[in-house]
């Protein structure tokens, strides 16, 4: 009797152990697959750029032709619309996120502070595709008729910045994919810093206010020192959003593979030429060359993303030794 | 006594400004919204889930595209949520603090936030050229590709918020770990989990770049998974950059149906969170 149940209870244990043994390496081979998934994509992304690298060279990246005509490929154009773009964006969204953080950390009233996060970031949630209709449909027509000749006529005949504004108001273009991308990127941007703002240690701001400094003073002379390294992480983010955004940007950008210093100017971005031009790609040279725009947007936003990750991965760890 | 009064205005300016940055960012996303419903409602009607797309200039729906879509996002969860999950799961209970996690965990971020038309480009290369054509079954890959990160980081948040004494419980009785896992620690943080599932679907559904050049389009209807297949997002695109008012009005019609069906979710998924008090990082 009491050896029969001593053999089965054995029999239960070793099952039990094996069934951890398999659970455990199931997890472990899932865990590892992430690790896999992105070698995959460096590779493939390598394969596919390889006969496109060894044509062009290094001259790829610099190259301002794009002729499938006569095949020959350079990146220049689409790069300078991806910089150009994601730079318009951040200008216009780093003012309006810090402004947004600072309310709803500071000036909102609590019971508004729920609603009101949930509004900006219901704004995250918004798929991309909707912010390229709603670009090419409402936004392109009012830049084109209103905003665009204004700044033309206005800031066009000014020395230097009017440089930026020069030619006829298309309503699609740099500056309009520019300001899609912005409303775009202003929800993680302000979230990341209200994070930041609000991991601020009360004993600093206290401090500050006992000796007599306004909110504002607080903010910025307590607040943002302290929380630099997040905020800055945050906008690096943002930013490596809208370098690889493809969708929005190719409602409103033009399409056009030229390099031109006016914002107003048809233009194209790595990503955008990628969508609208990978099916109808002929030639493997063609092809290959759309791979190589890929490749260079992933190290692009590779090292974006993973510095932003770095310096916030360096908050948290810090702010727990703080607290 | 002017210092003070500088610093004061200092103060309502920069308080005044901070309020109409605030309501620059819901009046835009009020006019996003609206644009949206007064288009999409004017095309809205039943024949949208009773036909097919049709050719331009004549009348038709979204039938196989929204089947389309569904389909895909439903193979794509099937494909990623699980190995998302025990991914976590590993994160959570059996690496930790490892080297191997650490790397892992930053990894995934960088997953989370890569472009995902470079998803396309990989599965393009992985699953299209082996086949030699344009599929569902890519279309699917590519989603669940880009669910997965979500499924990895709101599992491991989420356990780690189960507190440490029920595994002592558990183990104290005697249990394996996979036990306490799957019997204890999954049902504790449930509505996390299910969160984190709702977030990655809201995710996957409005994804357009990937398909491009997976599941590439299709006019007609079909169930083959080995052949291309419409989707809402290509099927808007198309649709709202062609010179057709009917397929523009299509493609508003189209928008309004993934925008409501993204937002419901998010706003549940939210709602869970608060009303079982855990925490969800939606946007990252």
């Amino acid at each position: 009797m009491d050896a029969i149940d001593h053999k089965a209870l054995q029999v239960h244990l070793r099952s039990e152990a094996r069934a951890e043994g398999v659970f455990r390496t199931a997890t472990l081979i899932s865990a590892l697959f992430v690790l896999a998934l992105l070698a995959g994509v460096i590779l493939a992304l390598i394969y596919g750029a390889w006969p496109a690298l060894k044509t062009f060279g290094f001259g790829f990246v610099s190259g301002q032709k794009w002729n499938p005509v006569t095949d020959i490929y350079g990146a220049a154009g689409p790069l300078y619309g991806t910089v150009v773009t994601s730079l318009i964006a951040l200008l216009i969204a780093v003012p309006l996120s810090f402004g947004i953080a600072v309310f709803l950390t500071e000036t909102c009233p609590s019971w508004l502070r729920g609603p009101i996060s949930t509004g900006i970031e219901l704004l995250a949630s918004i798929p991309s595709i909707v912010y390229g209709i709603w670009g090419l449909f409402v936004l392109a027509p009012i830049l084109q008729h209103t905003v665009q000749p204004w700044l033309i006529s206005h800031v066009g005949p000014l020395p230097y910045i009017g440089k930026l504004f020069q030619g006829p108001p298309f309503g699609i273009g740099l500056l309009t994919a520019g300001i899609v991308l912005a409303i775009m990127v202003l929800p993680f941007i302000s979230s990341v810093m209200r994070e930041v703002f609000r991991m601020a240690p009360a004993s600093l701001k206290e401090a500050a206010y006992g000796l007599g400094a306004t909110q504002w003073n607080v903010v910025w002379d307590v607040v943002m020192p302290w929380s630099r390294a997040g905020v800055i992480g945050g906008i690096m983010l943002g930013l490596g959003r809208a370098l690889g955004e493809t969708m929005a940007v190719t409602f409103v950008i033009g399409n056009a593979h030229r390099i031109s210093t006016s914002l107003l100017a048809p233009a194209t971005t790595i990503s955008a030429a990628i969508a609208n031009e990978f099916t109808e790609a002929v030639g493997d040279l063609y092809t290959s060359a759309l791979f190589a725009l890929g490749l260079l947007l992933f190290v692009l936003t590779f090292i974006v993303i993973a510095s932003a990750r770095l310096l916030l991965l360096r908050l948290e760890r810090g702010g727990v030794r703080r607290a | 006594m002017s210092m003070l009064r500088r610093r004061r205005i200092t103060n309502a300016i920069a308080f005044i400004a901070s309020t109409i940055a605030t309501a620059i960012g819901l009046a835009l996303l009020c006019a996003i919204l609206w644009t949206l419903l007064s288009n999409g409602f004017a095309a809205m009607s039943w024949t949208l889930f009773t036909q097919m797309t049709p050719a331009p200039g004549s009348h038709g729906g979204l039938l196989n595209a929204i089947y389309g879509s569904l389909a895909m996002t439903v193979l794509g969860i099937l494909v990623g949520t699980p190995i998302g999950m025990l991914a976590g799961t590993y994160l959570a209970e059996y690496g930790r603090h490892s080297k191997l996690c650490t790397v892992v965990r930053f990894i995934n971020d960088v997953l989370l936030s890569a472009p995902s038309i470079i998803i396309g480009l990989f599965v393009y290369t992985l699953v299209v050229l082996r086949m030699g054509h344009f599929s569902a079954i890519a279309g699917a890959v590519a989603l669940g590709i880009i669910a997965m990160p979500v499924m990895v980081r709101t599992t491991e948040d989420m356990l780690n918020l189960v507190p440490k004494s029920m595994r002592d419980g558990s183990a104290g009785l005697g249990a394996q770990p996979w036990r306490t896992i799957t019997q204890i620690i999954y049902p504790a943080a449930r509505s996390g989990i299910l969160t984190g599932l709702l977030l990655a679907i809201a995710r996957v559904s409005g994804e357009t770049a990937p398909l491009l050049f997976t599941a590439l389009n299709n006019q007609f209807w079909t169930a083959k998974l080995n052949e291309p297949m419409a989707n809402l997002p290509v099927v808007i695109f198309q649709f709202a950059m062609s010179p057709y008012p009917d397929w523009q009005h299509l493609a508003w019609a189209g928008a309004l149906l993934i925008t409501g069906f993204v937002l419901i979710l998010s706003i549940i998924a939210r709602s869970i969170s608060t009303l079982f008090g855990q925490h969800a990082n939606p946007g990252e």
